[in-house]
């Protein structure tokens, strides 16, 4: 069971049988379509539970039980609705761009997996790890954009459209407080690469460590992040009861599957993101200098540390949906512009001093 | 040929073909998204040459920043659904001599150069030393040019509210 706690031990001895087999092209292209099936089945199964999760949550939150019937207190149930949205036929409107149309959904896939692909999930479970790790994945989340705006235009529908550039206007400007937020943080670890944040946190996590500029940072990157994902109180992009569904009113079938699939993607993402930074990531808590602490805690996987955190942030997020009444898409840019980036560009300055003086732990 | 050559050539096909689409299409959304894919081509070829600052900063400025921007001026005008008008037969013709002659003048420069493999760039481009160097004030340093194009992004910055204020009506201040 050491490979639990170590999982180059696992890649290692793949990547040995590998080699031993083939020869050196034909190994790369094997272990390339093993960590692509691998994504696509963490993808798949990222749904399947955050769709359940999120119908059963809203449900408790409204004092009702939520899906019940499909299986054992309804575990099945999103089963089922794959399977009904896999027969469903795709529609389109007549006066639609086919080409953009398909190619929307596929585009904000994408930059989910391109995302995804960057994250640390255990020790030594890291499929990309660039020393711009930070920055790689901030860039390639801000891709998303453009397959909202384009399935807005595209489906040839005025709700689509208006959906589409309150979005693009929404994730544009929370953009920046979430990499501002992160800055925050990057400031004390001075690394942007993600393995060696979470190595920066083994004596306690940045949260913890960072004083109250790091508290500042997290809250602001627990509401930044949620307006990024389009997710209520900041869901103006879908807005059931004035647009319909927004961008994705035309969308039937699969491809809707897919818009859906990608949010809660992005969902993972970011929350995973948030606890690689402020929460420590797969690194267990520990606190420096209590060693036989540290080692009872060590005795928990990794992987466990790093699902559990990120599973707390995503009912957070869940919380705050089924919690807060939607904002107008006025309050919305003036939270942001007036109120979140002023504070955090503060807050960095604040940081930046804190560190320079050397009075953080 | 190596896996390697394989992904250049894949993604250099890519990038030739989409790069000739976004000139070619007669609708200008597609244009735009034609666009984006050769971009996102250029930043795979970073990548792959293991430039990874560079193919994150390419894919935040051009595929991020500057398509968004061109989607978001696209779809703010009108006519957006009309197909363009196609060029007289003259100007076809014109471009693509200007065209080929271009690429065939880089194509002989290219192949007649003899490049040689420098021996002291093996050193790898980190994060720390970008930004040692981008703030450096000392030898080899980049914070006098810095700073003159972030009073230029200012001024841009100041110049546009200054311009998309101009025409609020007087007296609900």
């Amino acid at each position: 069971m050491n490979w639990l706690y170590d999982f180059s031990i696992l890649t290692q001895s793949i990547h040995e049988s590998l080699s031993r087999n083939f020869v050196p092209g034909t190994v790369v292209l094997i272990e390339m379509i093993l960590a692509g099936v691998a994504f696509m089945i963490l993808f798949a199964l990222l749904g399947l539970v955050l769709v359940y999760a999120e119908r059963k949550v809203s449900a408790f939150f409204q004092q009702r039980l939520g899906p019940m019937r499909v299986g054992k207190w309804g575990t099945a149930q999103t089963l089922a609705d794959v399977i009904k949205l896999l027969m469903k036929e795709p529609l389109m409107n007549k006066n639609a761009d086919k080409f953009l149309f398909n190619l929307a959904p596929y585009i904000i896939m994408i930059s989910a997996f391109m995302a995804m692909a960057a994250l640390p999930f255990a020790k030594g479970l890291q499929a990309l790890d660039f020393d711009v790790g930070l920055l790689y994945i901030s860039a390639v989340s801000s891709l998303g954009v453009i397959g909202i705006l384009l399935a807005g235009w595209s489906s040839d529908n005025k709700y689509s459209l208006i959906g589409a550039l309150r979005s693009g206007a929404q994730i544009i400007s929370y953009e920046l407080s979430v990499g501002l937020s992160l800055l925050t943080i990057v400031v004390l670890t001075g690394s942007l690469q993600l393995s060696v944040i979470v190595e920066s946190q083994a004596d306690g996590w940045w949260i913890f460590r960072g004083h109250i500029p790091a508290v500042i940072a997290f809250i602001i990157f627990l509401i930044a992040s949620t307006a990024e994902t389009n997710r209520g109180p900041f869901d103006l992009a879908e807005a059931e009861s004035e647009l319909t569904a927004g961008f994705h009113t035309e969308y039937s079938g699969m491809k809707f599957a897919f818009f859906f699939l990608a949010e809660f993607a992005n969902m993972f993402i970011v929350s995973a993101l948030g606890a690689t930074v402020f929460l420590g990531g797969w690194m267990p808590f520990h606190i420096g200098g209590w060693e036989a602490f540290n080692n009872i805690m060590d005795y928990i996987p990794p992987i466990v540390w790093f699902f559990g955190k990120v599973s707390f942030m995503i009912f957070m997020m869940m919380w705050f949906r089924w919690t807060f009444p939607r904002l107008r898409i006025d309050q919305l840019l003036t939270l942001e512009w007036k109120y979140l980036l002023p504070v955090n560009l503060m807050n960095i300055l604040v940081m930046a001093f804190l560190v320079l003086m050397g009075w953080h732990f | 040929m190596g896996t390697s050559a394989i992904i250049f050539y894949t993604i250099a096909a890519i990038m030739i073909v989409f790069s000739l689409l976004a000139v070619t299409a007669r609708k200008i959304l597609r244009a735009a998204v034609y666009l984006l894919f050769a971009l996102g081509g250029t930043a795979a070829i970073y990548f792959m040459m293991n430039y990874f600052f560079l193919a994150a900063v390419q894919l935040i400025v051009y595929a991020g920043g500057i398509v968004v921007l061109i989607i978001f001026s696209i779809l703010l005008t009108s006519h957006i659904e009309e197909k363009m008008q196609k060029p007289d037969t003259w100007k076809i013709i014109l471009t693509s001599i200007l065209g080929f002659g271009g690429t065939a003048l880089c194509l002989f420069v290219i192949t007649n150069h003899l490049f040689v493999a420098h021996p002291a760039t093996g050193a790898e481009a980190t994060m720390a030393t970008i930004g040692e160097k981008l703030l450096g004030y000392g030898e080899g340093g980049y914070v006098l040019p810095f700073e003159v194009i972030s009073i230029l992004l200012l001024a841009a910055m100041i110049g546009a509210i200054v311009v998309a204020k101009r025409n609020k009506p007087k007296g609900n201040g």
